[in-house]
Parts: C-alpha cells; sequence; structure tokens
C-alpha cells in the first residue's frame, strides 16, 4: 500500500518544492467557497466576489499584507488550510467548537443566522419566519418550535452543503425524520431544489434570500423561524492554522478597528442590505 | 497514521458496500440486456442502424462518465418538458439517476465488446450452422453468441472492474455509497488520509473478487485443454500473469 | 457568456498539458517497471505486481483525493519543510500513478508475447542487453502494446476530469461553476461533453495513423 506513495511523495517533492516563506514581509492566501453568493460568488470571469473577498482586502489592506483569494470547494477546505494550501479561510464559516479543535478563530467578522426553505408546491404552513431562535438557549417555546419543525418536515428530503454546520443542525434535530441530502456546493442544491429534486434545504438566510429573488428561486419559500447560536456558535470568522499567532494577532486587530470605525457596518449593508457586523467588542 | 481512526473507518465504512454494488451489479445487468442487440445492430446491421449503435457508443465512450453523470442529473432536470413526463419519476431520484447514467455508460462499452468479439467469430462455424438447417435467430442464439461472449470474457472482466470503480461518482450527486461515505466521514473528521486508505483497500478487495470470479469463469468457458488442466489452471494466482489486458477505453 | 468562452479556453490547455505530462510521465514509469519485472530480481517482481494490482483495482478519483490530501502532509514531512502539492501537482501524479500501473501490464505483456527466439538470437549475434532491447524487442513490443496503450490514453483524457473534484480549473471545472452560477447545467456540460469527444477523437485519430504506421510485425 504504501510502495505506489512513497514513489508518489518523492516525485512531489522534486516538483513542486517551494519553501515555505515565514519572512515577516509574506504574501497570504485567502480560500473561500466562491459558490455562497452574497458571501461569496464566482463572476463569469471566474473572478471572486462578495462580502468575504471585500473584507478580506480591507483587512490586507489595514495589515499592509499582499492578498490573493483562491477558490476551494467547502468539503476540503479546512484539511487543505491544515496541510498549508493557503494561509486563512475566510467564506462565511461559522466559528463552532468541533472546528475550533482543528483550526484558530479569529474573532466574528459578521453574525448571520439560517433558514429552512421549502418548495412552496408542497402547501406547508411557513408558520412564523420572523420568529427567532437560539439553540444555545433552548427553553419551552423553541422546544415547541422544534417539535413543529419536526413534525411537518417528516418524510421530506432536505438539501444541504456537505459538511456545513447546517448538515449538523439537520442530523442533530430532524436526522430520524428526514432523508439528508449532501451537496458539494449549494449551487447544485439550488439547481435540485429548482428542479423539484429535494424538498427544502437549511443554510444561511442572505444565500437563500438571494436565491429567492433569483429567476429560479420563485418555486421555494422560507420556512420556520430564524436559527441560530447551538452548532453555529457565535457568529463567522477567518479560519487560521493553529500556528500561526502572529497572523491571528495581526487580523484581530485590523479587524476590531474596522468594526469600531464602521467599515464593517458599511460592507455589511452593501452585500445583505442588512447590518449583520458583529457587536463592537468591548 | 491515527490507528483508532483507521479502526472507526473499519466499521462504518463497510455500511456503503451495499450501495455500491447494487449499483454495480444492476447498471452492468442493465448495461449487458441492452447491449446484446445493439452489439448484434453494430455489428451485423444495415449500415445506417450500425452507425446510429456507433454515434450511441461512441459518444459514451468518449466523455467522461462524470460529465454524463452531471449532464443526465443537473441537465436533463432543467428541462420543463422532462419534470413533467413520466421519466421523471425516475430522474428525480439521485439513485435511479446515477443507475441510469452507469447503464447507458456500461452498456455502450459492452456494445463494443460483444460487437468486437462477434466480429471474431469464425465465418465457417455460422456456415456450419447454417447448412445445419438452423434459422437465423437460432444462430445468432446457439452459435455466434456463446462464442462472441467467449472471446470477449476477458475484455468484459474489465468493464465489470470498472464499473465497480465508476460507481465511486455517485458520491457526487449526494449518495452514500462506499467514497460517498468516505466523503462524509472526512468531513465529521478533518482526517481524510486514514479514511481514504480504508475506502481504497475496500474497493481492492471487491475488485480483486472481481478479477477473480471472471478468471475462473474463463477458465471454465474455455475449451482449450482437457477438464483436468482447465481445473489446475483455476488455482493459479489471479492479475499478474493475466493475458495483455486492455483497459476500458 | 463571454467571459466562460475565455474561461474555457484556459482551461482547454490545462486539461490538455496535465493529460500530456501525466501521459508522458506515466508511459517512462510503465516502461520501467516492466523491463525491471522481466529481470530477475524477484523481490522487486513482487513490489511492481503489487503495485499494478492495488492502482488497477482502487477508484482513481479516490486515488486523487488522496493524493491531493494527504499529498502536501506526507512531502512535507519527507522533505522536513513546507512542500506544496497544488491540484495540478496532485493530479499530475495521481494520473501517473494511474497511468504507469495499467501501462506497466500493458508494456510486460507486450514485452512477452515477442517470441524468445528474437532475445536469443540477438544473443547469439553478440548483440549487449541495451543493444537488444533497443534494436530488437523494443521495437517489435512498441508494436504490439500500440492498440491497448492508445486505449490508455483516451482514458487518461478522461480521467483528468476527475480531478476538477480537487479544484483545479479545468474544463469540468469551469462548466461545473457556470452550470451553478448561470443555472444552466445542459449548455455549460454539453459544452463540457463536446470538448472531451473532440480530445479523445484527436487521440483515437492519431493512434489509428500510428497504428496503420507501425502494424505489428508478423501480422
Amino acid at each position: 500500500m504504501r510502495m505506489p506513495l512513497a514513489i508518489a511523495i518523492s516525485i512531489a517533492s522534486l516538483l513542486a518544492a517551494f519553501p515555505a516563506g515565514a519572512e515577516s514581509e509574506r504574501a497570504i492566501s485567502i480560500a473561500t467557497e466562491g459558490a455562497s453568493p452574497p458571501w461569496d460568488g464566482t463572476d463569469a470571469n471566474g473572478e471572486l466576489y462578495g462580502y468575504d473577498v471585500d473584507v478580506g482586502r480591507e483587512l490586507c489592506n489595514r495589515m499592509k499584507l499582499t492578498c490573493s483569494f483562491v477558490a476551494q470547494d467547502w468539503d476540503g477546505i479546512i484539511p487543505a488550510l491544515l496541510v498549508g494550501k493557503y494561509d486563512v479561510i475566510m467564506s462565511g464559516m461559522a466559528i463552532t467548537e468541533r472546528r475550533k479543535q482543528q483550526i484558530a478563530f479569529s474573532i466574528p467578522y459578521a453574525s448571520g443566522f439560517n433558514q429552512f426553505i421549502v418548495r412552496k408546491e408542497l402547501g406547508l404552513d411557513a408558520g412564523d419566519t420572523k420568529q427567532k431562535v437560539n439553540l444555545s438557549t433552548i427553553g419551552d417555546r423553541e422546544k415547541t418550535t422544534i417539535e413543529r419543525l419536526r413534525s411537518v418536515l417528516s418524510g421530506k428530503a432536505i438539501g444541504v452543503l456537505r459538511s456545513s454546520n447546517s448538515e449538523a443542525v439537520v442530523k442533530q434535530l430532524l436526522g430520524d425524520v428526514v432523508t439528508i441530502r449532501s451537496y458539494d456546493s449549494l449551487d447544485n442544491l439550488k439547481l435540485d431544489l429548482a428542479a423539484g429534486r429535494v424538498d427544502g434545504g437549511l443554510a444561511d438566510y442572505f444565500t437563500w434570500r438571494d436565491f429567492l429573488e433569483a429567476p429560479g428561486g420563485s418555486v421555494a419559500m422560507f420556512f420556520g423561524p430564524e436559527l441560530n447560536g447551538g452548532l453555529w456558535g457565535p457568529g463567522v470568522g477567518a479560519g487560521m492554522r493553529k500556528g500561526d499567532r502572529e497572523l491571528l494577532i495581526k487580523f484581530n486587530a485590523a479587524l476590531d478597528a474596522a468594526t469600531k470605525d464602521g467599515t464593517i457596518k458599511a460592507l455589511s449593508l452593501k452585500w445583505f442590505k442588512m447590518d449583520i457586523s458583529p457587536a463592537v467588542s468591548k | 497514521m491515527n490507528f483508532g481512526l483507521i479502526f472507526d473507518a473499519l466499521l462504518v465504512l463497510p455500511s456503503g458496500i451495499g450501495l455500491t454494488l447494487t449499483l454495480t451489479v444492476l447498471s452492468l445487468t442493465a448495461g449487458f440486456l441492452l447491449s446484446v442487440p445493439l452489439a448484434f445492430a453494430r455489428a451485423f446491421g444495415r449500415p445506417s442502424l450500425s452507425f446510429t449503435v456507433l454515434a450511441y457508443t461512441y459518444a459514451f465512450r468518449g466523455t467522461p462518465m462524470l460529465v454524463q453523470l452531471f449532464l443526465l442529473y443537473y441537465g436533463l432536470s432543467q428541462i420543463e418538458a422532462v419534470r413533467a413526463s413520466i421519466f421523471w419519476v425516475i430522474l428525480r431520484d439521485p439513485f435511479w439517476c446515477a443507475l441510469f447514467t452507469f447503464s447507458l455508460n456500461s452498456a455502450a462499452h459492452t456494445t463494443e465488446i460483444l460487437c468486437r468479439g462477434l466480429q471474431s467469430v469464425p465465418k465457417g462455424v455460422v456456415e456450419a450452422a447454417r447448412a445445419l438447417g438452423l434459422k437465423r435467430l437460432q444462430i445468432a442464439r446457439l452459435v455466434t453468441f456463446p462464442i462472441a461472449f467467449r472471446i470477449s470474457l476477458p475484455a468484459y472482466g474489465n468493464e465489470i472492474v470498472g464499473m465497480i470503480k465508476g460507481s465511486s461518482l455517485a458520491s457526487t450527486v449526494t449518495l452514500l455509497e462506499i467514497t460517498g461515505m468516505a466523503r462524509q466521514m472526512v468531513s465529521a473528521t478533518f482526517a481524510p488520509y486514514e479514511i481514504f486508505i480504508v475506502a481504497g483497500a475496500i474497493y481492492l478487495a471487491l475488485t480483486s473478487t472481481a478479477v477473480k470470479a471472471t478468471q475462473i469463469l474463463e477458465q471454465r468457458l474455455s475449451t482449450d485443454g482437457t477438464p483436468k488442466q482447465r481445473r489446475k489452471a483455476r488455482l493459479r494466482p489471479a492479475l499478474p500473469d493475466h493475458e495483455i489486458t486492455t483497459p476500458v477505453p | 457568456m463571454g467571459g466562460f468562452a475565455a474561461q474555457f479556453t484556459v482551461a482547454f490547455l490545462v486539461t490538455v498539458s496535465l493529460a500530456l505530462v501525466s501521459g508522458f510521465l506515466g508511459t517512462a514509469f510503465g516502461l520501467l517497471l516492466a523491463i525491471s519485472k522481466g529481470t530477475p530480481a524477484a523481490r522487486f517482481k513482487g513490489v511492481v505486481t503489487t503495485y499494478t494490482t492495488v492502482v488497477r483495482g482502487v477508484p482513481e478519483l479516490l486515488i486523487i483525493l488522496l493524493i491531493y490530501f494527504g499529498g502536501t502532509t506526507f512531502a512535507s514531512k519527507i522533505a522536513g519543510r513546507y512542500v506544496e502539492v497544488n491540484a495540478f501537482t496532485a493530479g499530475v501524479i495521481a494520473l501517473t500513478v494511474v497511468f504507469s500501473g495499467y501501462a506497466t501490464e500493458i508494456f510486460r505483456g507486450a514485452i512477452a508475447a515477442v517470441p524468445a527466439g528474437q532475445t536469443e538470437a540477438a544473443k547469439s549475434l553478440g548483440l549487449s542487453t541495451l543493444q537488444r532491447w533497443l534494436f530488437v524487442v523494443g521495437p517489435q513490443m512498441l508494436r504490439l502494446a500500440l492498440p491497448a496503450y492508445g486505449n490508455l490514453w483516451i482514458s487518461l483524457f478522461k480521467d483528468t476530469a476527475l480531478v476538477s473534484v480537487v479544484g483545479l480549473t479545468d474544463i469540468m471545472r469551469v462548466a461545473y461553476v457556470g452550470a451553478g452560477s448561470l443555472r444552466a447545467p445542459l449548455t455549460f456540460y454539453l459544452a463540457a461533453s463536446a470538448f472531451y469527444l473532440f480530445l479523445t477523437t484527436i487521440t483515437l485519430l492519431s493512434i489509428r495513423l500510428a497504428e496503420r504506421r507501425y502494424p505489428a510485425f508478423g501480422r
């Protein structure tokens, strides 16, 4: 089993021997998924855009670092960071305990929330879509809401992004009553929603809002309360390798400054048409 | 290398074997049934018919199965007429959609394999059958096809192995076969190395079994040598001294 | 749509160079392993056999995932410093491994198919080992291997599409991104199919030409 790998690796070292720069004025590369606008998307020229990209550029300007953005599929985004393919993840990634075991997070640069959508033709009662449910503090009211979600969605096929928190939440809350379909990209999940192959999906609110406003999205609607907390953690942060403490400190300083002077809020309004900047840290 | 994770993977991944085998066996069966008439049409049909079959096999053998899968899965579902039709019942489900793609792909390969076999059947045998007064369908069923099948068996063995491996693409359309299970495990543990190695070992066991099975079948159907020699030949090791292999193109 | 035309052009070149680099490296390794398998060193023979069995028995997709995700970790460990294995390098390594696995068996079979009398005759003429390979066994073996070897190249061009799964911007990847962002999967995947069909057709024609030019001796 090891033999071909040993050969492969010796070729690898011959083919791609690039030393890792540990110099002070290093150029950093930032990975983003590029398939979840308005967080991050890819335009027709293959260029990345979105809130993640704009915040990243802003922070790099403040840190006086040269930054480049690379696209990376979601299910490999943490392993590839760990092996050093890039230095930072900025991809609408929620700060969670499970991820913190692997990587370090900056302070939050957004506090998003999540929601189910379902296909309209199912004729489900959406309930109160403005109700806010924090899964970290479950009381009687939240329990009733979750029970309602379970009974209405029972037997439906729910699409989620592979290795996302939404996937974990659906498994936790509804795993025994729905069929979970895990997709490689949200774009593919949207295609299947439009085609009617899945009945609904759970993901970030803004991803859905953009989708529902787009031509193919008229088939679906929001369903159930706005969800956050729980497995989603305190908000969205930039991920870095745990060993990269110097970069993390720089990042946090720049982010703190950008939050305080309202830059982050402005970017949030630009992309989300709503202020989801994190509360200014004290 | 984390041995605890390897152990976990050994416990979890085998639950995907069922789906891998179901996909493989069903698509090979459907592909084979479809390919028999197509192979006859391709080998002995009118030029226009033969060319039509060639166009089908050429398109399916000349493009990656991943593209075919996405084309049928995401592409067809875009068309309103398809969604309104009866086929949507089948295409709506990822399992049936993957099975449909794999079957069409396998049929294309098998058609060419069988066609080559049919064309290699000695003319004299067919003439002899005709002299005995057999009808065309009887000749095809009793003489041409069995000989062609025997000739095609080594190449068909490669198609079987190719389909076991190709079924891993089902993971890209949300199915949880071995590779799908492995990718899901990787997303939970962030440990790709250990888990993919275990998945690879499972596939290796499956493909080796398939290779061995085809070889035994080859020996059993072989007409060379005495029955005793044939029995002895069955015990030879797999793969290494296998005759020159043509990979599934 | 115009932007995607430019992207497809670049992606086309990426796919072609990925295939050519891995194909030539794979051929070199395959030849080397096939020749060494013919030598008396029995222990090495077992290693080569294990290699070709494993490579041919495991899905290409899995080999690519393994080398992409595991490659950098291992290469860094061996080199003692950080070594990057990007999607292209991982693709080249994975496809070289796959290609050489099959090529070894094809070349080995072809070498075995060259009549033993040829080697013996060459020996009795006093040719050295190198001369025997270059002038007697080599040319005959390559002609025998040509049809199967050609199929291998066609498979290779199709296998390149799998590297898109780890993020290489090849034809398949551009189609995948375009299909998602413009919600037009049919158009994009049909375009991708056309590109691949074009590539495999060119390969097939070259092989046929080579086969006509260099037919196997005595056939």
